[in-house]
Parts: structure tokens; C-alpha cells; sequence
């Protein structure tokens, strides 16, 4: 096997590279130009860009959307250029991390889930890879989409989805029955911790990175008002210099942006494999699958005669 | 008349935010136990200190949500209400 790599390799190795940097970059960019100056303490929600009319409602393309949009271009770049040039040895070392994370996250499943749902592993990836990427944006100083309640709801609806449609898979009768446990009459409030569910998964995750953020804006103002009051009596430009703003939000950036953004990535899968996992009785699903296998074996001896 | 009534509008707002944060008393009591039994179970089996982290910090996160509940409805009346109110206010002074 040659180690040395051909030029077209490295070239395209380079070129993924920067394409995976280059939604970022446009993103920070589209930032600068649109972001109005503001004096002390700024704490809006997304930007709206523009709008989209529609026959209902109206449709906001918001900095939100822009910012997950450029993390979703990033991951998925960034995933090229980690299965560029595989071979069967693991020879390199992007091969090597790229299978670690693979059994790391087929080892998640399988011992949240169980066997059944073996091929949930690329999108507990990718809620986790999403979810971290998007929360892991404020430390560069854009807006995080995690923080905006659109984006995690829109996230919390797609799990609700996959849990119905696993409860469905035994049966709409099925379905239905499983409200009315264990009394009848308890079945208004068996609906309301259905809806329940994905609320507050929206919502866990939504206010974690708010307060995060809401912290770090207030911390930054309050911290510029005291070094102005504890050097304001020097003249002239001197005194408005921010000391105290150097090193210190960057300690509390730690735990919010880095240690809980990526806490609140791991909890969302955590909390997905555990809703779908618990909503599928696989042994009603293969009973139920056993007899339909019967009915048309007898269906066919029948129609035989 | 008109000044005072938004001043009444957007004090009882900061009011109530301030109030509603008061539901944090109940997910630091929860996690602070969680966290000591945690810490507990670690002294004693030091062999299961990752399954015990994990699940822990599981559990933080759920018991976290009220807190989070409480904190949405504060950011809620902070940011969006004091607006929402003063629009109905005028609103219903033009009719």
C-alpha cells in the first residue's frame, strides 16, 4: 500500500474542508452586515429576513433557519471529508475517529433500544451531531438556532411523529385502547401527557440554551458597567476601556455554551431512544405479525382445495 | 391616566416573571438530592461511577423541566407580554 497520497486526494481533502468552514464563515458574514447597532444590553430574538407569503400564515425565513441551515451544510460536508479516502484496514486517523464514533453511537442504541432498532443509529447521530453543532454556534458569537423555540419544537414534533408511528404499528384499535389504561376515564389525561411529551422536550432544550444565552448578555452589561464605574474617573478613552469583560465571561461560556449544549445534545437523544423505544411492544408487533402469517396460510390451503 | 396604566402593566409583568422564577426553589432541592445520592453511591461502589453519572444526569435534566417551565413564562412576560397588553390597552382605548 503507498502511503504517499496523490496531489488529487489532497486537493479534494482541502476542498471539503472548506466547504465545511465556508457556511459558517457566510453565516458570521451575513451577521455583520445585517446586525443593527445597538447600545448596552441587546437581547432580541431571531432576526427575520424576509418573508415568505403564503395562503395561511405568512412564512418568516428567520436567522434561526439561516444558522441551522449553514450547521446542516457543515455537518454534512465536514461527513464527506471524513469518508473520503476509506479503505478496509483503518489505516488513517480520520478512519480511526470516524469508527469510534460509529460504535460508540451503534453501542448508545443498542443499549437504550435493543436490537430491534438497530438502524436508529445514523439518526441518534444526527440529533446528537445537530443538536451540539447548532449550541456550539454561540461560542463563535452567532445566534444559536437551539435557542429559538421554532427550531425544537420542529424537532420535538419529528420524534412525536416516530412515536405515533410506532404505537401504530400494533393496530389502530391498538392505538386507541392504550389511552384508555388503566381505567377509562383516566383517557383525557392519558391524551394530555401525549401532547405532553414533545412540549417539554421542546421546551428542555429551548429554555437550557436560553438561559444560557440570557445569562451570558446580562453578565457582558453588568460587567461593562462596573469596569466603566471602576475606571471612569480617567480621562478621555482610557476610562471606557472593558477590563473586566476580557476573561471572565469566558469562564461561564465553559458550562453554557460548551458543557450544557452538549449535555442538552446527549439528553434529547437520550430522551428520543428512550419515548420510541418504550412505545413499541414488540411482542404484541410479532403476534400480531405471527397470525396475519397464518390467516394467509390458510387463505392459501383454502383457495388450494 | 394613560402612563400609569402601561407603568401598572409593565410592573405587574416584572412582578409576575419575578414570582414565577420562585418555581426554581423545587429543581434545585430535586437535583441537590439526586446529586448527593449520586455522590453517595459513587463512595460506595467507585466501580460504577460512569453508569451512576449518566444516570444522573439524566434524571437533572428531567427534573429540571419545571424550572424550565417557570422559566419560559418569565422570559414570556419579560419580553412578549408588556407589548401584547399595551396593545390591548390602546386598542381597546381607540374603540
Amino acid at each position: 500500500m503507498d502511503k504517499k497520497k496523490s496531489r488529487n486526494f489532497k486537493v479534494i481533502d482541502m476542498l471539503l474542508l472548506c466547504l465545511a468552514a465556508l457556511p459558517i464563515i457566510i453565516v458570521m458574514v451575513l451577521k455583520i452586515l445585517t446586525e443593527p447597532a445597538s447600545e448596552g444590553i441587546s437581547l432580541t430574538g431571531a432576526r427575520i429576513f424576509f418573508t415568505v407569503k403564503m395562503p395561511l400564515q405568512d412564512m418568516y425565513i428567520t436567522e434561526a433557519q439561516i444558522n441551522s441551515w449553514a450547521v446542516i451544510l457543515a455537518i454534512f460536508f465536514l461527513c464527506l471529508y471524513f469518508t473520503h479516502g476509506l479503505s478496509q484496514k483503518a489505516n488513517t486517523k480520520r478512519q480511526i475517529a470516524l469508527e469510534w464514533i460509529i460504535e460508540k453511537t451503534e453501542g448508545l442504541v443498542n443499549g437504550n433500544m435493543g436490537t430491534a432498532f438497530a438502524g436508529f443509529a445514523t439518526f441518534i447521530a444526527a440529533i446528537i451531531g445537530l443538536s451540539a453543532f447548532s449550541s456550539l454556534l454561540s461560542l463563535l458569537g452567532l445566534f444559536p438556532p437551539t435557542s429559538d423555540i421554532n427550531i425544537t419544537s420542529g424537532w420535538a414534533l419529528m420524534v412525536f411523529i416516530l412515536i405515533t408511528y410506532y404505537k401504530l404499528k400494533c393496530g389502530p384499535l391498538g392505538y386507541v385502547k392504550s389511552f384508555a389504561e388503566p381505567v377509562a376515564f383516566l383517557a383525557p389525561l392519558n391524551v394530555i401527557s401525549e401532547v405532553a411529551t414533545p412540549v417539554s422536550m421542546a421546551f428542555r432544550h429551548y429554555g437550557n440554551i436560553l438561559s444560557g444565552v440570557v445569562i451570558s448578555v446580562l453578565l457582558g452589561a453588568g460587567l461593562k458597567g462596573l469596569s466603566s464605574t471602576v475606571l471612569g474617573w480617567l480621562p478621555g478613552a482610557l476610562g471606557e476601556i472593558p477590563f473586566l469583560q476580557v476573561g471572565i465571561p469566558a469562564i461561564l461560556s465553559i458550562y453554557f455554551d460548551v458543557f450544557s449544549g452538549c449535555l442538552q445534545a446527549y439528553i434529547f437523544a437520550m430522551l428520543t431512544m428512550m419515548y420510541v423505544s418504550s412505545a413499541f411492544n414488540i411482542d404484541e408487533f410479532e403476534r400480531r405479525k405471527l397470525k396475519k402469517q397464518q390467516k394467509r396460510l390458510n387463505n392459501y390451503i383454502n383457495s388450494e382445495d | 391616566m394613560l402612563e400609569l396604566a402601561i407603568g401598572i402593566i409593565v410592573g405587574c409583568c416584572a412582578l409576575g416573571a419575578g414570582i414565577a422564577m420562585v418555581a426554581g426553589i423545587g429543581p434545585g432541592i430535586g437535583e441537590g438530592n439526586a446529586v448527593a445520592k449520586a455522590c453517595e453511591a459513587i463512595g460506595r461502589q467507585p466501580e460504577s461511577k460512569g453508569a451512576v453519572t449518566s444516570t444522573m444526569l439524566m434524571g437533572c435534566a428531567i427534573a429540571e423541566t419545571t424550572g424550565l417551565y417557570a422559566l419560559v413564562i418569565a422570559i414570556l412576560l419579560i419580553f412578549v407580554a408588556p407589548n401584547l397588553l399595551v396593545n390591548v390597552l390602546l386598542g381597546a382605548l381607540a374603540v
